[in-house]
């Protein structure tokens, strides 16, 4: 595949999480209004920042006036995953990747647009993330003016419908390497378990999503590292690559 | 209390969270736990991430937990992200029109 082909491949990816990004983002868009957000704001707060639960977090606030250190502080605890993301991608660049490719992936780190990257075997190509993120932030941007604009106005049963895309795209993610080793399916259910048992313990269920999603990933994903130490996979993935760019030519 | 001063931390800190370590970290992470631990990180918190959340963000929970199941069938059979997300949402709402 060359660079075009890799970046329309990417563009098909993004569409999928676009659509789930339109419908979360349009009702974050009702809550933005509430923080004084006009369509304009909603659209580059939404576009620059790309993170569901930071935003969500930081527009609760500014509805209660809070101070800019309890602003601050939020965006760093709802968006602390996306730090463990970034040092798993920086795995996954060649050496030789500028500066500025990695500033922009960097960037635009979300749950999907991570997920999609960092399941394609081999180094990043920027052109396959840049694609993904060409198709998706736009959407959730406008998904924000939509919903500052429009409120309630699409149907209950369609934004239900929707809000699952995202949900889609994660299990989509996961089946597959969970169907090839075993410590990814065990990762996976024991992920899905914990989450549920934390979601209804009182207490921890008092934790904000973000929080919980936190303290369970260092703690699984600490675990399952122990028991199953990984292979080495840069051999594996750099012969995935040549054997990928065979079967494209 | 400006808005614009808190969209601006709020894009501020989101941005140096996510560029610091890629574009710090330039070396292959040598230590066999870190690197299996990085490994597992997006898996675990896919997962999490996914449920039980998906059965609270439909209107009702049957038709998010009929999602989850034939989208993990669906996935287990080799379709792709789109597919997958499509049917997940046709699922909900076929299910929510009967509900």
């Amino acid at each position: 595949m060359n660079k075009k082909q890799i970046f329309l491949s990417g563009l098909r990816d993004g569409i999928p999480i676009g659509l789930g990004y339109f419908a979360v983002s349009f009702s974050l868009g009702i809550i933005a209004k509430k923080a004084g957000l006009n369509a304009i704001d909603g659209f580059f707060a939404s576009a620059l920042t790309s993170a569901s639960a930071g935003e969500y977090g930081v527009f609760s606030q500014m509805v209660m006036h809070a101070t800019y250190l309890e602003v601050a502080l939020i965006t760093l605890i709802a968006n602390a995953r996306y730090m463990l993301m970034s040092c798993a991608l920086s795995q996954k660049f060649d050496k030789a990747t500028s500066m500025l490719h990695r500033f922009f992936i960097g960037f635009y780190i979300t749950d999907e647009i991570f997920g999609v990257t960092i399941a394609r075997p081999g180094y990043i190509v920027p052109q396959y993330t840049y694609g993904a993120i060409l198709a998706a932030i736009p959407l959730w941007g406008l998904g924000t003016s939509f919903g500052i604009i429009a409120g309630s106005i699409l149907p209950t049963r369609a934004v239900s419908a929707l809000s699952v895309a995202l949900y889609g795209m994660f299990i989509a993610i996961i089946i597959p390497p969970a169907k090839k080793e075993r410590s990814v399916l065990i990762a996976v259910s024991i992920s899905f378990a914990l989450s549920y048992i934390c979601s209804i313990i009182p207490g921890i269920n008092e934790l904000s999503s973000g929080t919980r999603t936190i303290i369970l990933t260092v703690l699984i994903a600490g675990v399952i590292a122990i028991i199953f130490p990984h292979e080495d996979d840069n051999k594996e993935a750099t012969s995935c690559i040549e054997s990928n760019e065979e079967v494209a030519s | 209390m400006n808005k614009y001063i808190y969209l601006g931390i709020m894009v501020g800190v989101s941005c140096l969270i996510r560029v610091l370590p890629l574009t710090l970290i330039r070396k292959q992470i040598k230590n066999k736990f870190i690197k299996s631990f990085l490994y597992y990180v997006p898996y675990v918190t896919l997962a999490v991430m996914t449920f039980p959340a998906i059965i609270e963000a439909t209107s009702s929970p049957v038709a998010g937990a009929f999602a989850l199941i034939l989208g993990i069938i669906a996935s287990w059979a080799g379709l792709g992200l789109f597919p997958v997300s499509v049917i997940c949402c046709l699922v909900v709402f076929i299910l929510e029109l009967f509900i």
